[in-house]
């Protein structure tokens, strides 16, 4: 009876183990550097973390609906390659909002590319994504052969430095977000969402655009991942062809971490807005901890793995109990 | 309408024989030489094994469904490498044992990826990808960036030149070794076991099979082999380098899936995959013989992907 009541509980809100498991990262975080919740390392781990946050939102929308993207990291380093590469430090303010336009419709013709390919001519998403992948780091390599380039320092100041009503820039943009998703939610696009992930055969069997719902989350995640691109290109203020590879595997960990299952179905946006966090968060107090280089490595995946054992090992001795 | 049906190790092997064949019509092609030819196929083939053994693993998990994949092989593959040159240290003595650590570590670690898969119910992606970085965590601990030892001059001899009528050891080895999963796979209670846990969990448990039990034995399994690749991999380089084994990681999934083993499971064969780890071993040599600029290899490498699996990689559609 209780276990049934605990389980219930647990059911309706996937989010609680992310929850908690920020509590604990933002905890000891804080432990290390009690500067934490001060305006400007507030600001500066946020700004730090928001292209992380952003691919990962659009991950979770491609995990929802049963996929999975692993082309994101290069669509973010193609963004990264053109801006740079296009704006360079004179850019006037018409030209960079214009080439901001056209990196945004880059990534999510990248993001159609793999819709159309495992939408419309069905092929598995992961092996999908992972040739596009080759193609679009090709194209950035192509774009960029080495790292360089630049944008004009007031773009990047102005990431640095925008702080409306004293709270860092990325807090607006997940809000955006988060309302943007809640609003997506309410629609009949958003009840399609789940059933394409939860059961595709029986969403196509009650004449759910199966199809074109799929195609759809990966222009979602190529979006994202463009918006993404311009923030690491704001945060970094240069180029390499390398400069999103990393976002891939942190977008689908944050994914995970946030309670979003891969097979589909379950979760949504939030938890994995604030799985990145958590990754982001764990990789200061890692660095603040004074762990020995070599070990960081080792302790960042094993604090990873540890994080997503917990639900299960507490699941484990629940059924020991009874 | 009516759909040609070839089979995909089958279309593998041809695409592979027309590609190698084209190839000798490059500038820096074997041209009319059969001998060049010929001696570029072996070498090609003997390439090929070490993709083709670490796949082996990547089939096993994968076909035995439940999103089964393993992407702790890579680095399974550096950490086994490693180790067999470490413990080697030039000794010809020192090989059995060194291979036996080197399986006997893969199979532990592809044991943890199981228990985290089955009884912690981690996804398989998120579980391997996650013991690859405490992997690689634990080789920066245990080398700090500096290896030091020597592969045995015995084990050159046998993987890397040519055993018996000029054939490279490693392709015999190969040989026997894809006659040996085919018994698996076709021959024995575990791979039917295999199958029938990957097309359906549920009706497999109600037919008396122990789900967990295998699952378990195939991600140690999986490891076991990553392990043996590592063993091969480091007989042929004579070097190891802290990133060996990252570069086989996606090929052999690739190779898995260009070889037709359905991703989804319950569905594929060995000799696909070593058909697969072909095409993509040869494709890579081709790229790079050709001396193109390296943006335009990864660009070319993704298109002929996405043309391959297109051509026989795809899902039933919902109509059907």
């Amino acid at each position: 009876m209780n276990q049934l009541r605990w389980s219930a509980f647990t059911a309706k809100r996937p989010y609680l183990f992310v929850l908690l498991l920020l509590i604990v990262t933002v905890a000891v975080n804080f432990v290390f550097q009690p500067g934490l919740f001060e305006r400007n390392t507030l600001n500066s781990n946020m700004r730090v973390f928001l292209p992380a946050i952003l691919v990962a939102a659009g991950q979770a929308v491609v995990v929802l609906a049963g996929g999975i993207d692993i082309s994101v990291g290069s669509i973010v380093s193609i963004v990264n390659t053109i801006l740079v590469t296009q704006l360079g430090t004179n850019a006037s303010p018409e030209q960079t909002t214009l080439w901001m336009a056209i990196v945004l419709g880059v990534g999510m013709l990248a993001g159609a590319v793999n819709g159309f390919f495992i939408a419309y001519l069905r092929l598995q998403p992961i092996i999908t994504t992972y040739a596009t992948s080759f193609l679009y780091a090709g194209i950035a390599l192509y774009i960029l052969p080495n790292p360089g380039g630049a944008i004009p320092a007031t773009l990047s100041s102005f990431y640095r430095d925008t702080t409306p009503i004293g709270l860092p820039l990325a807090f607006f943009v997940i809000a955006v977000i988060l309302v943007g998703w809640y609003v997506l939610q309410q629609t009949r696009y958003g009840r399609y969402l789940y059933a394409v992930g939860g059961q595709p055969e029986a969403a196509y069997a009650t004449a759910v655009p199966v199809s074109r719902v799929l195609f759809s989350t990966y222009v979602i995640s190529g979006l994202m991942s463009g918006l993404a691109g311009i923030a690491i290109t704001l945060l970094l203020s240069s180029g390499n062809a390398g400069n999103g590879d990393a976002l891939t595997l942190t977008s689908i960990t944050a994914v995970v971490v946030g309670g979003t299952a891969l097979r589909g179905g379950i979760g949504g946006v939030a938890g994995p807005i604030i799985g990145a966090i958590i990754l982001g968060l764990m990789k200061n107090v890692i660095s603040f901890a004074n762990v020995d280089l070599w070990w960081q490595t080792f302790v960042n995946a094993a604090i990873i793995v540890l994080a997503l054992a917990a639900p299960g090992v507490i699941d484990l001795f629940r059924r020991r109990r009874l | 309408m009516k759909r040609i049906k070839i089979s995909p190790p089958l279309a593998a092997v041809i695409l592979a024989v027309v590609l190698f064949l084209a190839s000798g019509l490059l500038p820096n092609g074997f041209g009319s030489n059969a001998s060049v030819a010929v001696a570029q196929a072996t070498n090609i083939l003997r390439l090929s094994v070490f993709l083709g053994v670490i796949a082996a693993g990547q089939t096993l998990v994968i076909i035995s469904g439940g999103e089964g994949i393993d992407l702790s092989v890579g680095s399974i593959v550096t950490l086994t490498a490693i180790l067999v040159y470490t413990i080697c240290n030039g000794r010809d003595e020192m090989v059995l044992p060194a291979l036996g650590v080197a399986v006997l570590v893969g199979a532990a670690i592809g044991l943890l990826n199981g228990v985290g898969v089955t009884f912690l119910k981690i996804s398989p992606l998120v579980m391997t990808l996650g013991m690859s970085g405490v992997v690689t965590g634990l080789i920066l601990v245990a080398q700090h960036g500096n290896v030091s030892g020597a592969v045995a001059p015995i084990m050159t001899r046998i993987i890397a030149r040519p055993l018996i009528f000029n054939i490279p050891g490693a392709i015999i080895i190969w040989i026997i070794f894809g006659f040996a999963m085919w018994l698996l796979l076709e021959r024995t209670a575990f791979g039917k076991s295999l199958f029938a846990i990957g097309v359906n969990r549920v009706t497999a448990r109600l037919s008396g099979i122990n789900v967990t039990g295998m699952s378990l034995a195939t991600y140690a399994l999986g490891g076991l082999l990553a392990g043996l690749g590592g063993f091969l991999v480091v007989g042929n380089t004579g070097v190891v380098f802290i990133n060996i084994g990252n570069p086989f990681l996606f090929p052999s999934i690739a190779a898995v899936a260009v070889g037709g083993t359905l991703l989804s499971g319950g569905k594929g064969s060995y000799w696909g995959t070593m058909a697969g780890a072909l095409v993509l071993t040869l494709i890579t040599s081709l790229l790079t013989t050709m001396q193109l600029e390296d943006s335009i290899r990864r660009m070319v490498l993704g298109g002929i992907l996405l043309v391959m699996i297109s051509i026989y990689g795809r899902q039933r559609g919902f109509r059907q």
